[in-house]
């Protein structure tokens, strides 16, 4: 298998892979919750993409009976699986967005530094510790675990 | 009628909570909410025992749902083994939902308390789900709907500190992330095998040999339910999630929800996946074994220095999924069995736990190690029950997790694996200092003037004393827990077309 064929024979593959990590990174790299959220959803549809691609068949049609038996078929069943997972898919963001919302009611902000700020601050203003070992560790430095 | 019902069990230990849930939802009204969630958890209870009861003898139900035949249709296949993880999961529902009522009044708004139950119900629903189904795809809907209404129930101890709300949204980032991998994996295994159903794919694999898209999906499944059972490099999500969580859904949860991914790593790596033992083998020797045992100390480490007591168990919880990881790494009957059998020990001691914290939280408003002193002359019984757990944490002899370490050292030992067997040791006294920094302030050190304390009612303790008293009594006398245990790893290894040492 040459080159061109890794490239054009697998495009469908190169696409997914590319949508995936776009999204996966969008996930990690970005502060603002909502974009988190915008990144998930891309990383969800290029699985989708991966299963709806991966049910065509080459010359098939919609997989609604023709009463021809010489009719090829795509096969239905990835497509049907992908209808289950984008459910899933819209549930989760709705969730998400729902939290989101909470999120910025209480604490005012939906940066997610910002927010680790807030936290260390919550945990700032606690008495201190009275334990010896916890007053080793913040002594030492570490960050609270 | 009867006949009927008992034909069609299988797949009402399933509809029941499912439609209990909505039902939940509304009526809305707070008590009936809770009463309503109670009995069909106890309904859940008697079904999953009466199924287990089915197939005690190693025999195995094939329900085809909706009449249609695996493997076109959804088949729920019912051996030893998911029957006895689901009598784990709906036993703990029957216990955890009576305990909750009292400790979901002091903890959760009053508006909330009839979506709280449908959540909890849809939860169990899911959860029954993911253990019960024999279909690949099937264990990802499932998996979702628990998820799901996981994010919602840890988000719900938003009124008692505002960060479960950031906690919830992290785990609910990590949680889809790690189903994302796990629905990859799937769709490459069914690009090879064109079939969803597990006993299919267990034939198919076999037959079609390695190839490199089965290792991708072997990976992608591995690394997926990794992150839903808090493999030690993908635990990030789980210390917030339970230690801001309302103290009732973290005794659930940590009871639950990380047996039921073991379970699907279990079914996934030796039901399913046959297809090249030195594969295999190396994958859990070289990745599983290490991480598990970095789990067993790294957690541990950690737990010792927490200021709160929640944040502390669920530490020691990822320590735990570290022994179960260890048990399943070993490649043996015995190791298994372990495996098996710490998941049964550790949910009871790990629930009780979790429900001693909720009892103090109910008590005196918190659960910081340092609000605790001279608790144990003020609240001997909840004390006392910690002290239980804590030592059923350890390994104490007569305490249910001495004997799954036992195994576990024994299946170590037959490998002439001695350092890890001497790690399993190290690391139990790493439990042994956290528990004992618990230990130190409820005991020995002066009581405080605590101005609004509350009595914590028999409804709360009692489900406690049960969760503990059980772990206690499987401590003392073990041959259910062990011939379950040990049936159900015959079961696995008797599927599998790995060769077994």
């Amino acid at each position: 298998m040459g080159f061109s064929d890794l490239v054009s024979g697998h495009y469908n593959y190169w696409l997914v892979i590319v949508l995936m990590m776009t999204g996966l990174y969008i996930t990690v790299s970005r502060g603002n919750l909502i974009k988190k959220i915008v990144g998930l959803n891309l990383f969800q549809t290029s699985v989708f993409m991966l299963y709806i691609s991966m049910g065509k068949v080459k010359g098939g049609t919609a997989p609604i009976l023709t009463g021809d038996p010489q009719t090829v078929y795509s096969n239905p069943l990835p497509h049907v699986l992908i209808l289950t997972a984008i459910v899933v898919g819209i549930a989760t963001t709705a969730l998400a967005l729902a939290l989101i919302v909470r999120i910025r009611e209480s604490f005012g902000t939906i940066e997610e530094d910002e927010l680790l700020k807030i936290d260390h601050e919550m945990e700032a203003t606690k008495p201190a510790p009275t334990n010896p070992a916890a007053a080793l560790f913040s002594r030492l430095g570490g960050p609270n675990p | 009628m009867i006949a009927a019902l008992l034909s069609n069990l299988p797949a009402l230990q399933i509809v029941v909570p499912l439609m209990a849930a909505p039902i939940c939802a509304m009526v809305a009204r707070p008590r009936f909410a809770w009463a309503w969630a109670t009995a069909i958890s106890f309904i859940a209870f008697a079904m999953s025992v009466a199924l287990f009861w089915q197939v005690r003898d190693g025999s195995v139900i094939s329900y085809e749902m909706g009449g249609w035949a695996p493997p076109i249709g959804i088949e729920y296949r019912i051996d030893i083994l998911n029957a006895f993880v689901l009598m784990i999961i709906s036993g703990i529902a029957a216990l955890v939902l009576p305990y909750a009522r009292h400790s979901v009044e002091a903890e959760i708004p009053q508006s909330q308390h009839a979506f709280f139950y449908t959540a909890l119900l849809l939860c169990l629903t899911g959860l029954l789900g993911v253990t019960i189904t024999g279909d690949a795809f099937n264990v990802f809907v499932f998996l979702e709907i628990s998820s799901l209404s996981t994010y919602a129930l840890v988000a719900t101890g938003a009124a008692r500190d505002k960060r479960a709300l950031t906690a919830a949204f992290n785990y609910l980032v990590m949680g889809t992330v790690g189903a994302t991998f796990f629905v990859i994996g799937l769709g490459l295994i069914y690009m090879i095998t064109g079939t969803l159903n597990m006993a299919d794919l267990a034939a198919k694999i076999a037959a079609n040999g390695d190839s490199r898209t089965l290792r991708m999906g072997f990976s992608f499944i591995l690394v997926g339910i990794g992150l839903k059972l808090a493999m030690f490099p993908l635990h990030l999500w789980l210390p917030n999630a339970y230690s801001y969580a309302p103290s009732a859904v973290t005794a659930f949860l940590a009871s639950t929800a990380t047996k039921v991914a073991i379970y699907v790593l279990l079914r996934f790596m030796f039901s399913i996946f046959g297809f090249d033992y030195a594969f295999q083998a190396a994958t859990l020797q070289f990745v599983l074994l290490p991480l598990a045992l970095i789990a067993m100390f790294a957690a541990s480490i950690v737990a010792i220095f927490q200021e709160d007591l929640k944040r502390m168990l669920a530490y020691s919880s990822i320590a735990q999924v570290g022994y179960m990881l260890l048990g399943m790494s070993f490649l043996t009957q015995t190791g298994l069995t372990a495996t098996i059998m710490h998941l049964f020990n550790h949910a009871l001691t790990k629930g009780g736990l979790f429900m001693a914290a909720g009892c103090f939280i109910y008590a005196i408003g918190s659960a910081r190690i340092d609000d605790l002193r001279g608790l144990g002359r003020i609240m001997p019984w909840t004390s006392a029950a910690f002290v239980t757990g804590g030592l059923g944490l350890i390994g104490v002899p007569l305490t249910a997790g001495f004997i799954s370490k036992w195994y576990l050292m024994q299946a170590a030992f037959a490998l002439g694996w001695w350092p890890v067997a001497i790690l399993v040791v190290l690391s139990s006294l790493l439990a042994v200092v956290y528990v004992w920094r618990v230990v130190e302030v409820l005991y020995l050190r002066d009581t405080r003037e605590i101005p609004d304390r509350k009595p914590v009612p028999l409804a709360m303790l009692a489900p406690m004393w049960i969760m503990l008293g059980l772990s206690v009594f499987f401590g003392i006398d073990a041959d259910l827990t062990i011939s379950s245990a040990s049936r159900a790893a015959n079961a696995l290894i008797g599927a599998s077309n790995i060769f077994w040492q």
